[in-house]
């Protein structure tokens, strides 16, 4: 239970994109999710998004939102912060060196339940890494207490930048991400999607120069939201540092080999692009 | 807390502050994607309260489409019934389209046509903000989706088709209960989706800042128009004023007014009342106040109800407009600085008012409103036989025959 915590940085030092996978702690149960955790690392995935499962999950499609749904059924009911983070401990000390960092997402409310502080100790003591709270603004009072328990835990908290980010807001966020900024590649909700926005290569670089004005030129930018191929994945790998995708691994979650399969050829696709000019 | 919260005779009753905080409930928890547009709809707002053409176009449609002032009329029957000295009827339920959501529909829709969004949504429980909304939307040519839980579709069938006829789409939302809670998420996530072409018309005193500040300013005009009635009447001496609260903004639009216009000293005691559904001490209820405690939901730091992992859970209340497991940020303040006192009513409560009020004046309220007049009997029994209480009558009972109905509550 006590790993040391890893930064979220290393997922980003192999030298190609990195792919950070997202699934849904305790969905279909706690032991399939184990699973999943498992297949998905040695599938590829060079970090783990795991989500909390959460009843008001406004930021969220329904792939998303039924799996926090059923691993909150299959748990009877009881499935939220408190077992995510043991469970990535589990999957953690199980994983060894070999383990890619985790980053938890979860929702403000249940942080605030547990008490920021507490919160924050709890994930380092699990060998969390890094936090992703997406209704969290990093400018207002509560996302500063959670900082600065974040930091003084040592857990890198990644804040988000939209499409509809203006400078000021890019530079707000640039400035209180730790990890990676974490790019959302539409207006909407988590969820796959058939083609990506043509904006996403501006929205990056307008991150990219927000981030180098606010002294962290070298802090990776990971995209989300709406990636559900390995075509889409590369196309994303061409401009960023990370891709992420979520809702088309959740789908198939329940099925750890299917999962491998599908993580397996999406990390074959963002690793085979080199020469984005910003990674390695 | 600043000082500047507490009750004194001398002390001006001012909040939110910068960040939207009524002490430390409220600000802003949403995704970045809307950030933006808040700060778009905050200017807006800003520029529009000292824009004479925008205030003379609301107060014109207050005035000649929704028939404003409304009435305060004193229910002399129900007094006696009751056993207070006078109880006075601020009757919102004689607006157009019967609710007080009106005035705020109005106010939000005009800002968005200032805004260029030609798009509105709105989430709705009982129906009555989704037909608010429709209808303002009707009136100044917006487009309008209303999202709505399915089991609320189910106990409001004829505001349904309301909204139809008014031009609206409905959206079913099936997830959770199906009721409010669940139709506000649903309109939140579809907003963030849809941010830059629509403009989220919110129905309570809640969600993230500026809402609750800008639904406040637009119902303000119930309690302006109450202490302006009682002046002219020269009742000078109001022992309570009293509004049911599910988000509450017919509650705060009525207390507003006199948290700033009067004294600790002068003011009367305002009271919120609450909805205990089947009891607080059961599980079934929408009290958030009584029974909750702090946490986000929907973009705002309030009272909750919420399991020990932090999830919101259900509320009940037959009435659809009170079944919220939340309550707006500013009444959470009020409720800790003492400032207003909230009261819970059950259901069999509500309807043995509903009936009253029916009988004795001639005058059918809405379920949720009768909320509020079922703490008459307990505040005459507080308050003597001499008082006089001002009650909000936030909309009529049309919509609840059904509910009434299977209550078997006629003769």
């Amino acid at each position: 239970m006590s790993a040391a915590p890893r930064g979220l940085a290393r997922a980003f030092s192999a030298g190609h994109p990195a792919l950070v996978v997202y699934l849904m702690a305790g969905y279909p149960d706690r032991e399939g999710s184990l699973a999943a955790l498992t297949a998905a690392a040695e599938a590829g995935a060079d970090l783990i998004e795991l989500g909390v499962p959460y009843t008001d999950a406004i930021a969220d499609g329904p792939v998303i939102r039924r799996a926090g749904e059923a691993a909150r059924d299959a748990a009877g009911g009881t499935f939220g912060l408190a077992e995510t983070l043991d469970l990535a401990a589990e999957f953690i000390e199980r994983s060894g060196e070999s383990a890619p960092p985790v980053a938890v997402m979860t929702y403000t409310n249940p942080v605030m339940r547990m008490g920021w502080a507490e919160a924050a100790r709890r994930m380092a003591d699990a060998g969390v890494s890094g936090a992703i709270l997406p209704d969290l603004p990093p400018d207002s009072p509560a996302a500063q207490e959670w900082t600065a328990a974040a930091r003084e835990a040592g857990v890198d908290t990644v804040y988000l930048v939209a499409p509809t980010s203006t400078e000021d807001r890019l530079r707000t966020v640039a400035e209180a991400s730790r990890g990676f900024v974490y790019c959302v590649s539409t207006t909407g909700v988590t969820g796959e999607r058939e083609s990506l926005p043509t904006e996403v290569p501006e929205l990056v670089e307008r991150t990219r120069a927000a981030l180098a004005a606010a002294g962290s030129p070298d802090l990776p930018i990971a995209v989300g939201f709406g990636v559900s191929t390995p075509e889409q994945a590369a196309e994303i790998a061409r401009v960023a540092d990370g891709v992420v995708v979520g809702s088309a691994c959740v789908k198939r979650q329940d099925d750890p080999s299917q999962l491998a399969g599908f993580v397996g050829k999406v990390a074959d696709s963002v690793t085979s692009v080199t020469g984005n000019g910003v990674s390695a | 807390m600043s000082d500047a919260f507490l009750p004194s005779a001398d002390s001006t009753y001012r909040t939110p502050d910068a960040q939207g905080f009524f002490g430390p409930y409220g600000g802003s928890f949403v995704p970045e994607t809307v950030v933006p547009a808040l700060r778009e709809l905050e200017q807006a707002w800003k520029e529009a309260q000292t824009d004479e053409l925008f205030i003379d176009e609301f107060e014109g449609l207050l005035a000649d489409y929704v028939g404003r002032p409304t009435p305060l009329w004193e229910a002399k029957r129900l007094a006696e019934a009751v056993g207070l000295g006078r109880v006075l009827l601020k009757r919102e339920d004689l607006t157009h389209t019967g609710a007080h959501k009106i005035n705020n529909t109005l106010g939000q829709c005009l800002l968005a046509r200032r805004m260029g969004k030609g798009r509105v949504i709105a989430e709705t429980g009982a129906g009555q903000h989704g037909v608010a909304t429709a209808t303002a939307a009707a009136l100044l040519g917006l487009e309008c989706a209303v999202f709505m839980g399915t089991e609320d579709i189910r106990r409001q069938a004829l505001n349904v088709y309301k909204m139809k006829l008014l031009g609206a789409e409905v959206v079913p939302v099936d997830d959770g209960t199906g009721t409010l809670a669940d139709a506000v998420s649903a309109a939140l996530r579809h907003w963030v989706e849809r941010v830059r072409d629509t403009f989220y018309v919110i129905g309570s005193a809640l969600g993230p800042h500026p809402y609750p500040t800008l639904v406040r300013a637009f119902q303000s005009v119930i309690g302006s128009e109450t202490i302006a009635q009682l002046e002219n009447r020269s009742i000078g001496k109001v022992d309570a004023v009293v509004a049911c609260v599910g988000g509450g903004s017919n509650a705060i639009g009525t207390f507003y007014p006199f948290l700033t216009s009067l004294s600790a000293e002068e003011r009367p005691m305002l009271v919120g009342a609450e909805a205990a559904g089947e009891g607080i001490e059961t599980a079934r209820h929408g009290a958030s106040l009584a029974k909750g405690s702090p946490g986000v939901m929907h973009g705002f730091y309030s009272y909750l109800l919420q399991d020990e992992g932090g999830n919101p859970m259900e509320a009940y209340s037959i009435s659809a407009g009170l079944d919220y497991p939340g309550i707006g940020p500013e009444h959470s303040h009020l409720h800790d600085a003492g400032l207003v006192r909230y009261m819970p009513v059950t259901d069999a409560e509500a309807l043995e008012a509903f009936a009253l009020l029916s009988h004795t004046e001639g005058i059918i309220p809405a379920i949720e409103s009768s909320h509020a007049l079922a703490l008459l009997p307990r505040l005459a029994k507080e308050l003597g036989p001499e008082a006089t209480v001002v009650v909000t009558v936030s909309g009529r009972g049309d919509k609840d025959m059904d509910i009434v109905r299977e209550a078997g509550l006629a003769r």
